[in-house]
C-alpha cells in the first residue's frame, strides 16, 4: 500500500465526514464552512488524480467565490432555525434507508470491476503540464462550448442582478433618458425682465 | 496507484450523502442548495477519475463546464432565495404554496 493510496483514503474519509456534517449540522453557517472543507478536500483528491488545473479552479472558484456567496446570503437572512429543523429526525430513518440502499447498489456494481478500466492509469511524464494540455484542447476542439459557457455566465450575472435589484420609491435618482432628451432650450431660459428705464 | 473503482465508490457515497441531505433538510432551502452542490461534486469526482484512468482529457473539459454551470446555478439560486426572503420573510419550503401545485 503506497503513500498515494493512504492519502486517498484519508482525504476520502475527510470528504465523506465533512459532507455528512454539511447535511447534519443545525447552523447553516457551520454547514457552509463544512462545505468549504469538503471542497478543499476534494481539490486534494483531484490533485492525487493528476487534475491540477481543476483542483486549483475548484479552490479559487468554489471556495473563493461560490461559498463566500453562500456565507453572505446565510448571514444576511434572518431565519428561524427551529421552524426549519422540524421534521428532521422524522425524515431521518427514511433518508438513511434510501441513502444506504443507493450507496450499497452503486458500490456493489462498481466494486465488481469493469472491462478495460485497468488499462491506462499511469502517472504522466515529469514535464507534462496539465494546464497546458487542457488549454490546448479547450481552445481548439471545445472552443464553441467554451464560448457558450461564457454566455451562460453572462446570463447568470444578468439574472442575479435582475432578480435582486429593487428601486425604492423614496430614493432620488437620475433618469438617463430624460437627461439625454434634453436640449439647450430646456437647460437655459432667457427671461426678459422688467427693468427700470435708463435716463 | 488509486484503483478506479475506489474513486467511483467515493463518488457514489458522496452522491448518496447529497440525496440524504435533500431528504433530511426538506424545509431549509439553503441546505438544499448545498446538497445539490455535493451531488455535483460527486459527479465531477467520477469524471476526473475516469479522465485519469482512461488517459483522456475530455473528462476534465466536462468537469470545467459542469463547474461553470454549477456556479451559475448557485448564483441564480441564491438570488432567487434573497428575492423570496424579501417577499415572504421566510425560506421555509412549506411557505412556498402560492401556485397551489
Amino acid at each position: 500500500m503506497d503513500f498515494t493510496l493512504i492519502l486517498f483514503y484519508v482525504f476520502g474519509a475527510l470528504l465523506l465526514g465533512s459532507a455528512l456534517l454539511v447535511v447534519m449540522v443545525r447552523n447553516p453557517v457551520h454547514a457552509a464552512l463544512f462545505l468549504v472543507l469538503a471542497f478543499v478536500t476534494a481539490a486534494g483528491l483531484w490533485l492525487l488524480l493528476y487534475a491540477e488545473f481543476l483542483a486549483i479552479t475548484l479552490v479559487l472558484v468554489y471556495v473563493g467565490a461560490v461559498m463566500v456567496l453562500f456565507l453572505f446570503v446565510v448571514m444576511m437572512l434572518d431565519i428561524n432555525l427551529d421552524l426549519l429543523r422540524e421534521g428532521f429526525w422524522k425524515n431521518a430513518p427514511l433518508a438513511g434507508l434510501v441513502g444506504a440502499l443507493m450507496a450499497f447498489e452503486m458500490a456493489a456494481l462498481l466494486l465488481r470491476g469493469s472491462r478495460g478500466a485497468a488499462a491506462a492509469s499511469v502517472a504522466p511524464p515529469a514535464n507534462y503540464s496539465n494546464t497546458k494540455a487542457l488549454g490546448s484542447v479547450l481552445y481548439t476542439d471545445y472552443v464553441f462550448p467554451f464560448e457558450l459557457a461564457a454566455v451562460v455566465l453572462l446570463v447568470a450575472i444578468i439574472a442575479a442582478i435582475a432578480l435582486t435589484l429593487r428601486t425604492r420609491k423614496e430614493t432620488k435618482y437620475q433618469d438617463p433618458g430624460t437627461q439625454l432628451a434634453a436640449n439647450s432650450a430646456n437647460r437655459l431660459k432667457i427671461v426678459k425682465g422688467m427693468t427700470e428705464k435708463s435716463q | 496507484m488509486i484503483p478506479l473503482s475506489h474513486s467511483l465508490v467515493l463518488g457514489a457515497l458522496l452522491f448518496a450523502i447529497g440525496v440524504v441531505g435533500i431528504f433530511l433538510n426538506r424545509k431549509n432551502l439553503i441546505i438544499l442548495l448545498m446538497a445539490i452542490e455535493l451531488m455535483l461534486l460527486a459527479v465531477n469526482m467520477n469524471f476526473i477519475a475516469f479522465s485519469h484512468h482512461m488517459g483522456d482529457l475530455a473528462g476534465q473539459v466536462f468537469v470545467f463546464f459542469i463547474l461553470t454551470v454549477a456556479a451559475a446555478e448557485s448564483a441564480i439560486g441564491l438570488a432567487i432565495l434573497v428575492a423570496l426572503f424579501r417577499n415572504l420573510r421566510s425560506i421555509n419550503v412549506d411557505d412556498l404554496g402560492t401556485l397551489k401545485g
